[in-house]
């Protein structure tokens, strides 16, 4: 019984992804960004009165930065939700401790350090405090979040799906309650401001200038320099969406997608399941540790009071607008819905208060409205605005009834 | 027949000792599935599991892969003791089970399916090979071979179910319930598929309901009645003797 069969088929495709899929985004990424920082840096301050207003009204940069903090949040939460099916509702605890890392290591909060220690870093100097730089500041509170997602979940994932996001839930509003009331440690409500200036580089040129164009490198970056923070961002951000389609193609990808698809079979397959869902939850919160080091970064500060349910409830809807598992979709849902809560409703509400003598407050029915959005596309449209190639298919095609089959006697 | 004592038809077993159940008991909190089971699996046989349902077969088998932890007795695999181990270390050992219910994985790809059987093995000339020979097995695979395991009929579900264990080159195939929901002439063609397989060298377990397609392929067969051993023997006399189909077999 000689099958002849294409290669293809008996070593067996790595992923249904077509790669060209990805590279095509990859390059709308890139195309994106750069345009976007062109626009910031050098179109919109030559702009004449009207078009200014127009952009500090509705596409504001400071905006736009935030946007890439969801983005990168967004990516890590859907590695935990959307790859490995476990469903956290308590991921602004690695944004709050990813937040508080910088707050601590670079910036003059703690006193005892003095002279202050500095590595590499772009802050003032001759200050006390802990100042390193910026992208080791990254690494190390990316790794602490990691370690705190392993410490979490250890007890947790134990726990099945509705359990499990209580307990997620629980410790989502500890950590940020721990973090307003250990006082000594996080200065309580008073938060931790200002931080440290960034550079792209500890060294080199302060800029390099292309014609007109003055791209900063080791000149310090701060508060008020949005465009060229917002470079920085995004590399951040593409740094997060790389390292999840990478693993995703991988061994423990496909690990992932076998726990949300059957835990049990997963097991059965030899795929260790403790191991492999405390490693979702690690690498999310590897994520949500970058998103928390650059929103304190992009707000210069740290407060206690930012890291509300609500950023996890408004991360998990990123994910479900923009079609959970698929990196993409999640980055367009998160880049939308950010828009939508920090710039679109507020300045929709001016326009529509103005234009017609009301006085409603839009921004206090930002939920109420996503909570509709929600509704409706669980109605019409279950798989997300950009869904996974695999859901979609198989959401829309039918199965094959066994009648079907039976029918031909067909095997 | 009213006595608790295993009844025994004669048998000689040949091959080596691979799968070694003695005194097993689980228990899902305080009901008791499975009371003081014993039986064993020789290298090259292919024995078979059979009972109503709820007697307890597929405790039996998940206890065997590590998913349920018995709350006494021993499982030993070629001389190992695996009772209390966790699944993948179970796989890693060699033995494979094509889960009851097939639960392959429904959005992903018969492709992906099979690549997941193979998880843990690193070889991957050898996980070509066993591609395949699951392929050859299974011609029905080769077609579908991108399609979504979800979208197919409950057959095809099957053979992948079956395939997916292959895959993880198993010394030790357990099957349960690989006759479940299909059709007479798919469920001859599966049990001819695991005669084949046993000839390729892989030794079998498999748990059924339909005792008579079970008992046709099988050397060796245990009947198991309410988690406890009722009888056991040399599977085609169990086959013939009309009492005992009659008694145990609902035949």
């Amino acid at each position: 019984m000689a099958v002849s069969t294409p290669d293809t088929i008996v070593k067996g495709a790595k992923t249904d992804i077509p790669p060209s899929v990805n590279r095509r985004w990859a390059l709308g990424f890139l195309v994106a960004a750069i345009v976007t920082y062109v626009f910031y840096a050098f179109v919109v301050p030559n702009l004449g009165g009207a078009g200014k207003t127009f952009v500090a009204t509705w596409i504001p940069a400071v905006a736009t930065n935030e946007a890439l903090v969801w983005v990168i949040c967004a990516v890590g939460l859907n590695i935990v939700v959307g790859y490995a099916g476990l469903l956290d509702l308590g991921f602004v605890a690695f944004w709050a401790i990813g937040g508080y890392t910088a707050g601590w290591i670079m910036s003059t909060f703690i006193q005892a350090v003095n002279p202050g220690f500095y590595l590499l870093s772009a802050a003032y100097p001759d200050q006390p405090g802990i100042h390193l730089n910026w992208w080791l500041v990254l690494i190390i509170a990316a790794c602490l979040c990691a370690f705190a997602g392993v410490l979490i979940g250890a007890p947790t994932l134990r726990l099945k799906s509705d359990y499990l996001a209580l307990v997620t839930l629980a410790f989502g509003e500890i950590i940020p309650q721990v973090f307003l009331n250990a006082d000594r440690f996080t200065n309580g409500a008073r938060g931790i401001a200002p931080l440290d200036n960034v550079s792209a580089l500890p060294f080199g040129p302060s800029a390099i200038a292309i014609g007109d164009v003055k791209i900063p490198i080791s000149q310090p970056l701060g508060p008020f320099d949005t465009s060229a923070k917002f470079l920085l961002f995004s590399i951040v951000a593409a740094f997060a969406i790389f390292v999840s389609l990478r693993i995703r193609e991988g061994r423990l990808g496909r690990a992932w997608l076998a726990i949300r698809e059957d835990e049990l079979a997963a097991s059965m397959m030899g795929v260790p399941l403790m191991r492999t869902k405390l490693a979702a939850y690690a690498v999310g919160a590897f994520m949500g540790g970058l998103g928390g080091v650059v929103y304190a970064v992009h707000t210069n500060s740290v407060f206690p009071d930012r890291f509300t349910f609500s950023i996890s409830i408004l991360l998990l809807a990123m994910i479900v607008l923009g079609g959970m598992g698929n990196v993409w979709g999640v980055m367009i849902g998160a880049l939308g819905l950010a828009w939508f809560n920090s710039t679109g409703l507020p300045q929709f509400g001016f326009w529509f208060n103005g234009q017609f003598g009301t006085e409603i407050n839009f921004p206090s029915y930002s939920f109420l409205i996503l909570g509709a959005i929600l509704v409706l596309m669980m109605l019409f449209r279950r798989e997300g605005l950009f869904p996974e190639t695999r859901t979609r298919q198989i959401l829309r095609e039918a199965e094959r009834s066994d009648a079907e089959e039976l029918d031909g006697g067909e095997v | 027949m009213t006595s608790t004592a295993p009844e025994s038809t004669e048998h000689a077993r040949n091959g080596e000792l691979m799968l070694d159940v003695n005194d097993l008991a689980v228990y899902y909190g305080n009901i008791a599935a499975v009371k003081g089971l014993s039986l064993t699996v020789h290298k090259g046989e292919i024995v078979t599991l059979i009972g109503s349902n709820g007697a307890g077969k597929s405790t039996t088998l998940r206890t065997v892969s590590g998913l349920l932890k018995p709350k006494s007795g021993t499982i030993d695999f070629n001389g190992q003791r695996i009772s209390g181990r966790e699944g993948h270390e179970v796989v890693q050992l060699g033995i494979c089970q094509s889960p009851e219910g097939r639960r392959i994985f429904p959005r992903m790809t018969v492709s992906e399916n099979l690549d997941l059987g193979a998880f843990l093995r690193r070889d991957t000339d050898g996980i070509a090979a066993d591609r395949a020979r699951v392929l050859e097995l299974f011609p029905r695979l080769a077609d579908r071979i991108n399609q979504k395991a979800g979208t197919m009929s409950g057959g095809e579900q099957q053979m992948l179910a079956v395939g997916r264990a292959l895959m993880g080159s198993p010394q030790l195939l357990l099957l349960d319930e690989p006759s479940m929901g299909l059709a007479p002439v798919l469920v001859d063609l599966i049990f001819d598929t695991i005669e084949t397989i046993r000839e390729q060298g892989t030794t079998i377990l498999v748990v059924e309901q339909n005792a008579l397609a079970a008992l046709r392929v099988a050397d060796y067969a245990y009947v198991l009645e309410s988690g406890v051993l009722k009888m056991q023997g040399d599977a085609k006399k169990m086959a013939e003797n009309d009492d005992i189909v009659k008694a145990y077999l609902g035949g």
